[in-house]
């Protein structure tokens, strides 16, 4: 019964390397816009948008994620993710969004990490897509909470 | 049963009864003979004694039955509000007020006991009937001794028309009816407490009356009656040849009827002289035309009521979740920003268009336009449901301070954004309580001084613009602006220097200064500035301003401006280093363009003496870590106030004023402390919003 313990991922890329969000917190993807920048952020935020109406920060889940920056290109997408079923949205800026994944269960490895490493946190499990490993982020971590 | 899902119901409802009995046993008060205001009073006091029983609020219950009791004598004629009674009903309202805090948060009643009430209330009752013998038998003599009599002096209280008060020109149609052989019956109609339609009862009554007659007076008027304005009586005269027997018998054949008397009506003899001699004289110069004439006049007479069509509608409103709303509200914008790129990409594509088309983006621009403005109406509050607990608070304070005050409100349909309805209610009690405390004198002093031994406080709302302004006004002492002014300099508020240059508004500023607040009490001014610097902080907290204005001896008078609503504001748009940012208009005094030159530096900050008036200069591109333009000569300098401090905030470019819809940044994300908000431009970009207020 290894169809009922799947769940599916939004595959996205970031540099080289494959991350997977899985399709529960995603509420859209859009594509780049005008950033408007928000003095005193954490340098992580990039700013805010206006989405349909509501004002919404977005991340750069490169600097998130401890990577070099990049320039923006035409595939650069931003998700746009709710850690929590009512929680207010957070964009996340991807260099490209690939498509939609279904991972078994006991394909994904929850990783051991390092206590002292905070970025490992971000890691919900390595899941293992044909010959390529996706790293399945932990949504809830990676945002946090409202405060 | 299972009355949980009703609870929300029983409070809200609750809350709206008490408020009304708060109000209406304040009229009863001053007007005892309000018949209207009894019954109003008499029915809130049952709906909430049947509620509180339905919810098994047992207390509550016992409470409101031994209220609506006393209520009920003083419908009936038999006893009468005076103070002391008043008073024991105020307890009670209290105590009511106090079970449904609980019930609000644990669903309880709480154990709190109120037998002392109404222990004291069955006394009143029991002692009042005793009065309430003398005060009928006083009312008997007086309607004896007033212009109707009736000719059967039956004393009892079921035949209420005989107590009805006769006009001028319906005593002329009365004695015209004699003249002519013809009766006027009065009639008081009952109609059974089941019935459901007593509109349409009355309706039908009175058609059934005019068979037989005309109905000169109808007590509710016909309109009244029509709109179930009444409780389950009213009174009538009638012009008809038939005895009272027979009016009787037709108006008991309508169904749903319970019980109906009537009577003769008859004027004394004098005054049924006069006015068949007054009659007389009219129709000797127009003679016979005009006799035909008159029961059409009569007629009229009796209709006019219905004529006028300012029906005030029976509360035609809904409860809505603020939440709801805010979704509303946020849709409706989105389809601003839809609109506006539609409109400004239709522009580039001229040439390519029809001109339909522009026709149909003008139409879909008004529409939006217009249920903008709707949305945020439908956010709007009339400010009564704030200030009308206010005249209870001043009944309350005049008894405890023992001072003789009234409360005088005007414009309670005032509207405010629903946020700031919330917030504005402490400030307000706070600058009336001020009033009577301090600003009134004690009662004999005004006599000494040839006042008005009544104190007046005056509550005054009005529209102005794009504001709303709520003055708190007394005709007490005033401010001693000298007294204020040696206390500031003894409390080292400011200097003696300071003092001697600062005018009399200024000092009386320094009142609204939290320094000033708190300790000990002044002397003759006796705490006049405590926590008047809490109710400035609470005012422009939500964007609006207070100032007084003083007359020593004649009065003060608290002045409160505050923004129509929060949601959308006034803004001048600026650019600082091709960021924009919307600057709130309320606080922009001028912009002035000067030469960098002009800056100069103290104690290590840049200044600038504008016209005489040193003030601070905000780079606000260095505030807010904007990247660095080229230097430039000449700075626009945009001058913003707050209070009585002055700043100058550097920008690069303004953009013009606009309307800006407050959206909050969210909480993930962290901000300076001088962003207020953001907006949305209509582009779609987003700009944020400065505060002002931190920045000076």
């Amino acid at each position: 019964m290894a169809e009922t313990n799947s769940k599916q991922y939004i595959d996205i890329r970031l540099g080289e390397d494959l991350y997977g969000i899985e399709i529960k917190y995603i509420d859209s993807i859009i594509v780049m816009q005008n950033i408007t920048r928000v003095p005193k952020a954490q340098s992580f935020f990039l700013g805010v948008i206006n989405l349909r109406g509501e004002v919404i920060p977005v991340m750069n889940l490169r600097t998130k994620l401890g990577l070099e920056e990049e320039e923006f290109t035409s595939t650069t997408r931003i998700m746009i993710v709710k850690p929590e079923p009512l929680a207010s949205p957070v964009g996340l800026i991807v260099d490209e969004v690939n498509e939609v994944i279904t991972l078994n269960d006991d394909d994904v490895n929850i990783m051991n990490y390092d206590e002292n490493d905070s970025k490992a946190a971000y890691s919900a499990g390595i899941g293992k897509l044909g010959d390529n490993l996706v790293n399945i982020l932990n949504i809830p971590e990676l945002i946090g909470k409202e405060d | 049963m299972d009355v949980s899902q009703y609870l929300e119901i029983f409070i809200e409802e609750t809350k709206e009864h008490l408020q009304s009995l708060n109000e209406h046993i304040l009229i009863l008060e001053k007007e005892p003979e309000n018949d209207a205001t009894i019954n109003e009073i008499f029915r809130a006091a049952h709906s909430l004694k049947g509620m509180a029983g339905t919810m098994g609020y047992k207390k509550m219950q016992e409470l409101t039955h031994d209220m609506e009791n006393v209520f009920s004598e003083i419908r009936n004629g038999k006893m009468k509000a005076f103070s002391e009674l008043v008073d024991v009903v105020f307890k009670g309202l209290d105590a009511l007020e106090a079970y449904l805090v609980n019930i609000q948060t644990d669903g309880t009643e709480g154990d709190q006991d109120s037998s002392d009430i109404i222990d004291s209330l069955n006394n009143i009752l029991n002692a009042g009937l005793g009065i309430a013998n003398t005060t009928n038998k006083d009312k008997e003599v007086e309607s004896l001794a007033g212009d109707i009599k009736t000719s059967a002096p039956d004393v009892d209280s079921k035949y209420k028309f005989r107590f009805l008060k006769i006009d001028e020109h319906e005593k002329k149609a009365i004695a015209k009816a004699y003249s002519i052989n013809l009766n006027v019956v009065g009639l008081t109609v009952y109609i059974h407490e089941y019935c459901v339609l007593k509109g349409a009862r009355a309706f039908m009554i009175n058609r059934t009356l005019e068979e037989h007659g005309e109905i000169i007076k109808l007590d509710p008027s016909a309109q009244d009656l029509e709109d179930e304005k009444y409780d389950y009586d009213y009174s009538a005269f009638v012009i008809t040849k038939d005895s009272p027997e027979k009016i009787i018998d037709a108006v008991l054949a309508v169904s749903e009827v319970k019980e109906v008397v009537a009577d003769y009506i008859q004027l004394n003899e004098m005054e049924l002289n006069t006015y068949l001699a007054a009659i007389k004289q009219d129709e000797i110069p127009t003679s016979t035309y005009k006799v035909p004439k008159e029961p059409g006049s009569l007629k009229a007479g009796a209709k006019v009521p219905s004529k006028q069509h300012t029906k005030p509608v029976a509360n035609r409103s809904v409860r809505v979740d603020i939440e709801k709303l805010d979704v509303l509200m946020n849709l409706v914008s989105e389809l601003i920003i839809a609109k506006n790129s539609l409109v400004s990409s239709s522009s580039t594509l001229h040439n390519e268009l029809e001109i339909s088309f522009f026709d149909q983006i003008e139409y879909l621009e008004r529409v939006t336009t217009n249920l903008h403005e709707s949305v945020m109406k439908v956010r709007m509050v009339p400010i009564e449901s704030v200030v009308n607990r206010f005249p209870r608070m001043i009944r309350d304070l005049s008894k405890s301070l023992n001072k003789q005050m009234e409360l005088y409100m005007t414009g309670e349909e005032t509207e405010l954004d629903r946020t700031v309805i919330d917030e504005i209610g402490d400030p307000l009690m706070h600058l009336l309580r001020n009033a009577a405390d301090h600003g009134l004198e004690s009662t004999e002093d005004r006599v000494k001084l040839g006042k008005d031994p009544v104190g007046a406080i005056y509550l005054d709302a009005y529209q102005d613009g794009n504001n709303v302004v709520i003055e708190v006004r007394d005709d007490g002492s005033g401010i001693n602006v000298d007294k204020i002014r040696a206390k500031a300099i003894d409390r080292g508020t400011i200097t003696e220097e300071q003092a001697s240059r600062m005018s009399d508004k200024d000092i009386i500023d320094i009142l609204f200064m939290p320094s000033f607040s708190t300790s000990d009490s002044v002397t003759d001014v006796s705490g006049r500035g405590v926590g008047l610097d809490v109710v400035k902080t609470k005012i422009e907290a939500l964007g609006g301003e207070i100032e007084a204005k003083t007359v020593l001896g004649k009065g003060s008078n608290f002045i409160i401006r505050l923004p129509l609503t929060l949601a959308i504001i006034q803004s001048l748009m600026v650019t600082i280093s091709d960021e924009k940012y919307a600057l709130p208009l309320g606080n922009i005094q001028t912009v002035e363009n000067i030469d960098s030159s002009s800056i100069k530096k103290v104690n290590g900050k840049e200044v600038l003496n504008l016209r005489g008036d040193v003030i601070p200069i905000i780079r606000l591109g260095e505030l807010l870590d904007c990247p660095k333009g080229e230097e430039v000569d000449q700075l626009l300098v945009v001058v913003v106030k707050k209070g009585e401090k002055y700043a100058g905030l550097v920008v690069n470019e303004l953009l013009g004023q606009q309307e800006i819809v407050i959206k909050s940044i969210g909480k993930y994300i962290k901000y300076h402390k001088t962003i207020s908000g953001a907006t949305i431009l209509g582009n779609g970009e987003v700009a944020l919003i400065l505060d002002v207020n931190t920045l000076v």
